[in-house]
């Protein structure tokens, strides 16, 4: 076994595997393949101590192509694969790369465990709205009245929004981030993996060839700075090109406003992405584009919490303080015994 | 030797069965462990039957509530927990009524006479008083007012008339541990343990009424004749008594200890295999995590990540929670990871019987998979036994890179017997090897074989090794996906052929009995006791009859279809629709005859005696 003494300078080529990647010319998964590479070498981290796990949809082939160890998992169970993991090595980092409908419809009830155990898992959801490894049936976060080939007459069912759901489970890091905005994109990566817990980080992601221009509103260069909201933290929730709109609370409902006119950035909610209090984060993440809100991009949410990881191993060295480390022949000599000769 | 009491019969007897039945809220199952308990403790050998309702607290008094509990106790080796009972406790009249056909014509039957008032005649179905209009009479008959005579030994105690009431099941034990000559001290310990410190007035009204029931045997004079069964001559050794869910708890303890590796059990809680996770959750300082999963999917993924980091890795379910964990199982096989899976199976389809005991789910394991899906089925024949299959399916795993199978059901997790305490020095080391650094910038290839057709377990955190397993079929030796059909196909024959290997790798078949004759009783599973004892019986009866007790289900030992063709005829008695038969046959081209039962019951000696006389010249 040879031991690093000091660690090697890793480049984002030294994360890329040997293998072609295949998603179609144009997906939004390229870029955030792309921000992952960059991300990684930063954290300084071993490369053999990082793991990907993934179900199925096209999200999900992500760790064919990271030099790490990787486990391509099945439909929905990627957060269970990687509390497995996590609980016997919680030495390593692991990443959960999953999509719309592997995350939040079949894997929905693993998503939840697994955030409200506060696992010290970096979940990335890629969201396009649409089923597409499956060739464009809806999924839980297409709008209502989306057609689709499973939807010819629209979609009736009302859509779940990812972020909502995880501070739903009082997730102790969520953030959301674009494909297009690789800059914003890469902060969060690095925000999502220094945090200890589990972080959750919803990307918006374009697939061109089933949903294309999904999250036009939000990437188009002409409304962007209308339609989307840069959270800072500690700052007023200011928007638009001019940064002369803004959200003010009204009672417990938000309200778009404009600056000046006796309104001042005083008058603003300001973000604490720290307040254990979740509301005020999960009101940030109802805020949507169709009812005439920008959409918040950036941390929502980032607070400390005990990790199941590290609890659940806290237990083995309690008992074994207590106890002594186990002996199975004193075991199996306790209660009650008797001898024949 | 027995204690006489001046005025009574001591007759010395060879074996009895007694079973306690009352309420499920009437501690029968509490009875009944501690009477077997102590039998075990003056040296009988034992075997248990707990049979309860899948209702925690059916209403009270009602036949769809009756919980029982029932021993078997030897001065002579025994495997079963006896086919029909000397003695029968009845609680109340609904105990009474479904109970009652298993009593023997001349058994003991102590009855709660207080129980038998009109409500509760009434919640049973009885027209009249059984104690008064005669159906008895072919049993010994003692009805005795427990109730009252249990609230007056604890009248100063300080407890209300409900907790008072709660004690009864005190004055029963006391009244059997009288009638079979048994000694109350290690009941009476064990309540100091249990309540003495924590509620020191239900202690000693529990004490004073397992007492004062004794007494009650020693006194009255309607109760003549107290019974005594010798000590058994069991192999030497220091013996405990143990449950089947225990054994297996401990064996995997054990298995990871002889190769020194984490125990993972990801679980989700089922009848009858809860008590796995229960028990494991104890020993957290054996280097142990338990995790109780949000559901039986997650548990299977989260044993396949376990197993993916390098710990031992185990779930534990009962059928339905094996279907869950279909899709999961091919992941495991085709990522060729090793870990345990254990059903304690239970009636089925759906939720079935969940209490009670079958062996349905044989097909399941072998077959129930998307795709050519193989994997390793072992199955445990007895309490004790767990204890040994659970090591060898982790040896088995860990040799193999797979998923081990493991079965047992119902009526062996929940029962107990007595069993010889290892020391660790006479049990064997499972090595495991993880492949370390390469150097000179070669390449990890994951599903590169060995002879045995194993791939390499690397582990996360090993410099080098880096690479990524999944659900889409691999390139062999690679390990990269591969579309290629040609390549599919001598996957799926190699992860067979991987399997089939292991019959090189365990013991060939025993016969017990001559290697060939009229008919071989061929058993897996629980039935082994029931067929052990009965095959001895029939052999010294003088017929031509042989047992073959199957622990290895896929692969089978590679002499077994040489050994089926060397008899007449091939019995197998299974607590299914005949899932084995279908097997054999399809393997060996060989007509079985099928005995086949699914009551929820385990098969009693006579019903498979009365087959094989029928089969057998005499």
């Amino acid at each position: 076994m040879s031991i690093n003494t000091t660690l090697p300078v890793l480049k984002p080529a030294d994360f890329a595997s040997d293998q072609d990647v295949r998603w179609c010319p144009g997906c939004g998964d390229y870029s955030i393949l792309a921000q992952m590479k960059k991300v990684l070498p930063t954290l300084g981290l071993p490369r053999e101590n990082i793991v990907f796990v993934s179900g199925i949809g096209c999200s999900s082939r992500f760790p064919y192509y990271m030099n790490t160890y990787g486990m391509h998992s099945i439909h929905g169970r990627a957060p269970a694969v990687a509390t497995g993991l996590k609980t016997c090595r919680p030495e390593l980092q692991v990443w959960v790369i999953t999509g719309d409908g592997d995350g939040l419809s079949i894997g929905g009830n693993h998503l939840m465990h697994a955030i409200r155990r506060n696992m010290d898992l970096n979940i990335v959801l890629f969201n396009n709205r649409i089923y597409g490894l499956t060739k464009g049936q809806y999924s839980p976060t297409s709008p209502l009245g989306k057609k689709t080939k499973s939807t010819p007459m629209g979609a009736i069912d009302n859509p779940l929004h990812p972020l909502s759901i995880a501070i739903g489970c009082e997730a102790t890091f969520v953030a959301r981030s674009i494909d297009t905005n690789i800059k914003h994109l890469s902060a969060m990566l690095q925000r999502a993996a220094n945090h200890q817990g589990t972080a959750f980080l919803e990307v918006y992601q374009n697939c061109n060839v089933f949903n294309d221009g999904a999250w036009e509103y939000a990437t188009n260069r002409e409304t962007k700075a209308e339609t989307t909201l840069q959270l800072e933290h500690g700052k007023p929730l200011i928007f638009g090109k001019n940064r002369d709109q803004g959200i003010r609370l009204n009672g417990l409902e938000p309200e778009v406003v404009e600056l000046g006119q006796g309104i001042t950035e005083d008058d603003l909610l300001f973000h604490d992405e720290r307040s254990p209090e979740p509301s005020l984060a999960y009101l940030l993440s109802r805020m949507r584009h169709e009812d005439g809100f920008p959409e918040p991009i950036g941390v929502f949410r980032s607070v400390d919490a005990p990790r199941y990881d590290v609890q659940i191993n806290q237990q083995v060295e309690e008992a074994t303080q207590a106890k002594g480390p186990g002996d199975l022949e004193a075991l199996f000599q306790s209660g009650e015994t008797w001898e024949v000769s | 030797m027995a204690t006489s009491t001046p005025g009574k019969t001591v007759s010395n007897i060879a074996e009895a069965t007694v079973r306690f039945c009352g309420d499920s809220g009437d501690g029968m199952q509490l009875a009944g462990t501690q009477f077997t308990n102590t039998s075990a403790l003056v040296g009988n050998d034992v075997a248990t039957f707990p049979d309860f309702p899948a209702e925690i607290r059916a209403p009270r008094g009602t036949t769809a509530g009756v919980s029982g509990f029932q021993i078997h106790f030897s001065s002579t080796e025994i495997y079963t927990p006896g086919d029909t009972v000397d003695a029968l406790v009845a609680m109340n009249p609904a105990a009474l009524v479904t109970n009652l056909g298993d009593l023997r014509d001349g058994g003991v039957l102590l009855v709660n006479q207080d129980a038998f008032d009109k409500k509760g005649l009434a919640q049973a179905g009885y027209q009249t008083n059984p104690l008064e209009d005669g159906s008895l009479d072919r049993f010994k008959v003692h009805a005795v007012e427990m109730t009252k005579l249990t609230r007056l030994a604890v009248a100063d105690c300080g407890l209300s008339q409900k907790e008072a009431d709660r004690c009864r099941n005190f004055f029963a034990m006391g009244l059997v541990f009288w009638l079979y000559d048994r000694p109350l001290e290690p009941t009476l310990r064990f309540i100091e343990q249990k309540f003495g410190s924590k509620v020191p007035q239900v202690a000693r009204a529990n004490s004073l009424v397992l007492k004062k029931g004794f007494h009650y045997g020693e006194t009255v004079e309607a109760i003549n004749t107290q019974y005594h069964v010798e000590a058994a001559q069991l192999p030497a050794g220091t013996y405990r008594n143990i449950m089947g869910n225990t054994a297996l708890a401990w064996g995997l303890l054990t298995a990871a200890r002889m190769s020194e590796k984490r125990l993972f059990l990801g679980a989700y809680p089922i009848t009858p295999a809860s008590t796995i996770l229960e028990e494991l959750a104890k020993h957290k300082h054996f280097d142990v995590l338990t995790f109780q999963a949000e559901d039986e999917i997650a548990a299977m993924t989260a044993t396949i990540g376990a197993a993916f980091a390098g710990a031992m890795s185990i779930t534990a379910s009962s059928g339905p929670g094996i279907a869950l964990k279909g899709e999961g199982l091919g992941l495991a096989v085709i990522t060729e990871l090793p870990m345990i899976v254990i059903n304690v199976q239970r009636g089925g389809p759906s939720t079935g019987l969940p209490t009670k005991t079958e062996q349905s789910d044989l097909l399941q394991a072998l077959f129930g998979r998307n795709g050519e899906c193989p994997l390793p089925v072992l199955a445990a024949r007895s309490p004790g036994d767990c204890f040994d299959v659970a090591q060898e399916a982790w040896r088995i795993a860990v040799r193999y890179m797979t998923p081990v199978l493991l079965l047992t059901d119902g009526y062996i997790a929940n029962g107990s017997e007595p069993w010889r305490i290892p020391s660790l020095s006479e049990i064997p080391k499972i090595p495991v090897k993880h492949p370390t650094p390469l150097d000179n910038g070669e390449t990890f290839e994951p599903y590169q074989r060995n002879a045995r057709l194993s791939r390499p377990w690397a582990i996360p955190g090993t410099p080098t090794l880096e690479h990524r397993l999944g659900g889409l079929e691999k390139q062999n030796v690679s390990g990269n996906v591969s579309y290629d059909p040609s390549n599919h196909d001598h996957m799926c024959r190699l992860r067979a052929q991987k399997v089939a290997n292991i019959a090189d790798d365990i013991p060939l078949q025993a016969v017990q009995g001559p290697d060939s004759g009229d008919l071989l009783v061929l058993s897996w599973g629980g039935p082994y006791g029931s067929c052990a004892t009965a095959v001895h019986q029939a052999q010294a009866a003088g017929r031509k009859v042989s047992h073959c007790h199957l622990r290895y289900l896929n692969p089978f030992p590679k002499n077994l279809g040489e050994i089926l063709t060397r008899f007449d005829k091939v019995l197998i008695p299974e607590l299914n629709l005949g899932q084995l038969g279908l097997v054999i046959r399809s393997t060996f081209l060989l007509d079985t005859i099928g005995l086949n039962k699914i009551e929820g019951k385990p098969f009693s000696v006579a019903e498979i005696l009365a087959k094989i006389e029928a089969l057998t010249p005499a």
